[in-house]
């Protein structure tokens, strides 16, 4: 096994779900900040925004995903 | 090589000499530390999906009302029924929808809905200053546009577009709006 591909240890792991919350954490906010926006808009009869904020809160799910997907990695190495 | 750093963050004392707490409750902080943050981002991925869905419900919501189309037109009241300076509640375009006319002069006549636009309760027409007011949290609109002055709501109230045909007033549709 090479050092690449050691397990890293705890404190090392505790970093980087850190750096991952950070941004997952961002991600959430901004998608919160797009709910009440695109409520907003909706509850003023406005329905232009509702699908391009749908879809900019879908991209930040996946980005979310593609995030939790390397947390799963973390634990199988 | 990792469990070097672990003992570095653990008691090196041996079993018998550390604390009586620390014997009954050997917890390893570091691996606490690390299940409660890698379990809270698991939990916000679920609160991304959850916002996702939120996104689409409201679509969905706006899909309903463009089928549902533009309200008929309906008579609310004899003109006569309005005096200058008064105010009438009347349902529109639904049972459940409470509106309020009220002509401020000769000719002008003027329907808001009366659901404010913060969290629902009903608008109170203050005639002698030209505003509606929301008794709940003090929010205030202006009675010539709709829109707010003061308080909490930031969202105009919905015009309801009216007509006078034959002394008879017609609500002909509702005009929501964000600003």
């Amino acid at each position: 096994m090479t050092p690449l591909q050691r397990k890293p240890s705890l404190q090392h792991r505790t970093s980087i779900v850190y750096g991952i919350l950070s941004i997952v954490m961002i991600l959430v906010i901004l998608q919160l900040w797009l709910l009440t926006a695109t409520m907003n808009a909706f509850l003023g009869g406005d329905s232009a925004v509702i699908w391009p904020a749908a879809a900019a809160s879908l991209v930040c799910l996946l980005l979310n995903l593609g995030l939790l997907w390397n947390l799963y990695a973390l634990e199988r190495k | 090589m990792n469990t070097s750093i672990d003992k570095l963050n653990s008691n090196p004392k041996p079993e018998s000499q550390k604390p009586q707490w620390e014997q009954d409750f050997p917890i390893d902080v570091e691996q606490d530390n690390y299940v409660a943050r890698r379990d809270f981002t698991k939990f916000m991925v679920l609160t991304s999906f959850a916002f996702v869905v939120g996104q689409c419900w409201i679509g969905m919501e706006n899909f309903i009302r463009r089928r549902r189309g533009k309200p008929p037109a309906r008579a609310i009241a004899m003109l006569s029924q309005v005096p200058v300076g008064s105010a009438l509640p009347f349902a529109y375009p639904g049972e459940n929808d409470p509106c309020l006319l009220m002509r401020r002069s000769e000719a002008e006549l003027v329907a808001y809905g009366q659901k404010c636009t913060h969290l629902s309760c009903a608008v109170v027409p203050k005639m002698e200053l030209g505003q509606l007011l929301c008794p709940c949290h003090e929010g205030c609109f202006d009675m010539s546009n709709g829109r707010p002055l003061s308080g909490p709501p930031r969202r105009p109230l919905p015009i309801i577009t009216l007509e006078v045909r034959g002394g008879t007033i017609y609500a002909t549709g509702v005009q929501e709006r964000t600003v």
